[in-house]
């Protein structure tokens, strides 16, 4: 796609707005809603289930500070990977056939225009720091409110190491994902957050709410306390 | 919580430990023997070594050194899988997680010795046996059919060479002939296994034999998701599907594997392919160290040990152990709550209270997948069924495409759990 690269080039050189390059930053914005399930962008974003993606153009792959990498996206990155508008493009079009053995459970974004869209919307955050708008932070990443003193448990690993058999069986301890996402390495906060939605049946999957169902508070601090440890 | 559970294993670990231990023990440490090593033996040896990190001395027995998996082995009949993809070595197990793996028969336990002894002739010392071999056939159970008769009437409820057998003979059927079965009476491995089967020998027929038929001679009134295959077969293979239930002779069946018919209450029906699955029983090492009751090895819901020997575990198929289906998951589930209260007993490690999970997932036809599944407790009496569900007839094409994927992840899932 040589003309993206150009039009790439061009930006570089001239600091074009990001609507020139193609996508519709808007509709980004809505498509976004999609992602940040896991990733958060904008002021004050944070590492979550996946890294923040504040300055993710130019930036090379698996370089968030503090964010513990799959093994698949670590190798990747030894190789060299740097994530430009076309390798971005690449690896939200379908993540496992460019990083295999990433962690990332998303089905990826078919249609080039969501593509562009989603891009020319991240673009924005990925300026010179004095360029980033004064956005509100992104939306929440979670989808569930659960109360502070539940989510202030502290678990017990060794709890969670033995809870965890019951996970195992289908969520692979390595984090590889394929038809059944992984669970590896997640925000405690975040684990808690999901398990707890899925107990009260607002997240919908009968298995998950099966499991989750009769798991305590404790248990579930456990199990979050296991997984978000696991090397 | 079993504080008190926890203790009395801790201090029976102690007693045997110090007044009992009869063997000469090379290193010192306690020995656990796994024989067999399928969902529940493999899973059992692997959470034991992996988890008390060289305390304990794990050896598996296992006589295959592929193991190909039953489950899944449907969709290789309906060329969603092949052959190589369902079997898997024993080479991380033994390689990453110092497990003595030993591919022999078990053909003997001496009960007061604590051995088992192999058909290499070999004995095995051990603290404690687990024992999850499987299932084998009760003999005489299907008129006409025993294990010589197997190449003629396939059962292919063990996965590997009958498996193929089965699909070579689907292949090699006439236009427009008959693919009979004889679908076994309750308990048995993965009940909605035969239906799930009829489902993938149907989605090939469909596409190499479209003019075949299926004649199912069913002893059951009731199978499991029946309401779910029975919608699939209408919707995707309307008019191949014969099944004669018990109220029809479909209890009184006669094979005769020379002349390849099947008789159905004295209906004598030529077919092409007769596919025998025979009443089950436990794996017969079971038997033989004299732990059945019946066709089935009782056991203790906390821990999965045999209600006739404290020192001996029985996992999965074989096991008489309450509501839980005969499933790999199941043994998978049993062998994760074995392997914590075994550890326990042999090092002090902490008891956690026993907890069981099921899933089956099925495929109808292509991308048409159903899921069965359910959470159990351990009672006094039995593992008992706390909360489940079951897909519903007329969901949408994406739900069901979505369970199918589920079930092609939970494969890899349990797998990895399995062998590492």
């Amino acid at each position: 796609m040589w003309w993206r690269l150009f039009f790439i080039a061009l930006l570089g050189a001239a600091g074009t707005s990001q609507a020139e390059v193609g996508g519709d930053a808007e509709n980004g914005q809505t498509l976004f809603r999609q992602c940040s399930g896991c990733h958060e962008v904008g002021q004050g974003a944070r590492d979550r289930i996946g890294p923040h993606l504040n300055n993710i153009f130019d930036r090379p792959a698996g370089a968030a500070d503090g964010y513990r990498y799959s093994a698949g996206l670590q190798r990747a990155a030894d190789g060299g990977l740097v994530w430009t508008y076309e390798t971005l493009d690449d690896f939200i079009e379908n993540p496992r056939r460019l990083v295999s053995n990433t962690r990332m459970s998303f089905h990826g974004f078919e249609v080039q225009q969501e593509r562009d869209d989603l891009l020319a919307y991240l673009r924005q955050f990925s300026a010179s720091p004095g360029n980033i708008p004064e956005a509100a932070p992104t939306a929440a990443a979670v989808d569930h409110a659960v109360a502070p003193e539940v989510l202030a448990i502290i678990g017990d690993p060794a709890y969670g190491e033995y809870l965890s058999g019951e996970c195992t069986s289908c969520h692979q301890a390595s984090g590889a994902t394929d038809g059944i996402p992984s669970i590896t390495n997640w925000p405690a906060d975040d684990f808690v957050v999901v398990m707890h939605a899925y107990k009260e049946g607002v997240r919908a999957h009968p298995v998950m709410q099966m499991m989750a169902g009769r798991l305590s508070n404790e248990e579930i601090a456990a199990l979050a306390a296991y997984f978000e440890s696991i090397e | 919580m079993t504080f008190n559970r926890r203790t009395f294993l801790g201090s029976a670990a102690v007693t045997a430990g110090l007044l009992a231990a009869p063997m000469v023990r090379a290193q010192g440490k306690p020995r656990v023997v796994v024989v067999g090593g399928g969902a529940g033996g493999a899973t059992a040896a692997r959470y034991i070594a992996k988890d008390s990190q060289g305390a304990i001395d794990v050896t598996l027995v296992e006589p295959t050194r592929t193991y190909y998996t039953c489950f899944f082995s449907n969709l290789y009949l309906g060329g969603f899988r092949d052959m190589q993809s369902l079997g898997h070595s024993y080479g991380t197990l033994a390689a990453e997680y110092g497990i003595n793996v030993v591919h022999d028969w078990a053909v003997g336990v001496d009960r007061d010795a604590r051995t088992v002894t192999l058909a290499g002739g070999s004995s095995l010392p051990y603290d404690r046996l687990i024992l999850s071999p499987g299932i084998d056939f009760v003999d005489g159970a299907v008129e006409g059919w025993d294990l010589s008769s197997q190449n003629a009437m396939p059962h292919a409820y063990k996965g590997g060479s009958q498996t193929e057998l089965l699909k070579a003979q689907i292949m090699a059927m006439p236009q427009g002939g008959t693919y009979a079965m004889v679908a076994p009476p309750n308990p048995y491995r993965c009940p909605p296994g035969p239906y799930e089967r009829i489902s993938m020998v149907a989605h090939t027929l469909k596409e190499v034999n479209p003019t075949a038929k299926i004649l199912i001679a069913d002893p059951k009134e009731k199978f499991s998701k029946q309401g779910l295959f029975e919608e699939g077969w209408n919707d995707h293979y309307a008019g191949m599907i014969e099944r004669v239930g018990p109220d029809f002779g479909g209890a009184d069946v006669v094979v005769d594997p020379a002349a390849m018919t099947l008789s159905i209450d004295g209906d004598v029906n030529n077919v092409d392919v007769c596919n025998v699955i025979p009443a089950m029983k436990a794996g017969r090492i079971a038997e033989i160290a004299g732990i059945t009751e019946g066709s089935w090895a009782p056991v203790n819901a906390v821990d999965m040990s045999s209600k006739m020997d404290e020192n001996i575990h029985v996992l999965g198929d074989a096991a008489a152990q309450g509501d839980m289906p005969k499933s790999g998951f199941s043994a998978n589930s049993q062998a994760k709550v074995c392997a914590n209260a075994v550890r326990g007993a042999l090092t002090g490690s902490t008891v956690f209270p026993a907890r069981f999970a099921n899933t089956c997932w099925s495929l109808i036809d292509t991308e048409d997948g159903v899921k069965v599944g359910a959470t159990y407790e351990a009672t006094e009496e039995k593992i008992a069924k706390v909360d489940g569900f079951v897909s519903q007839t007329g969901e949408s094409d994406e739900l069901r495409a979505a369970t199918y994927q589920e079930s092609v992840g939970w494969y890899d899932g349990i797998v990895a759990d399995m062998f590492g």
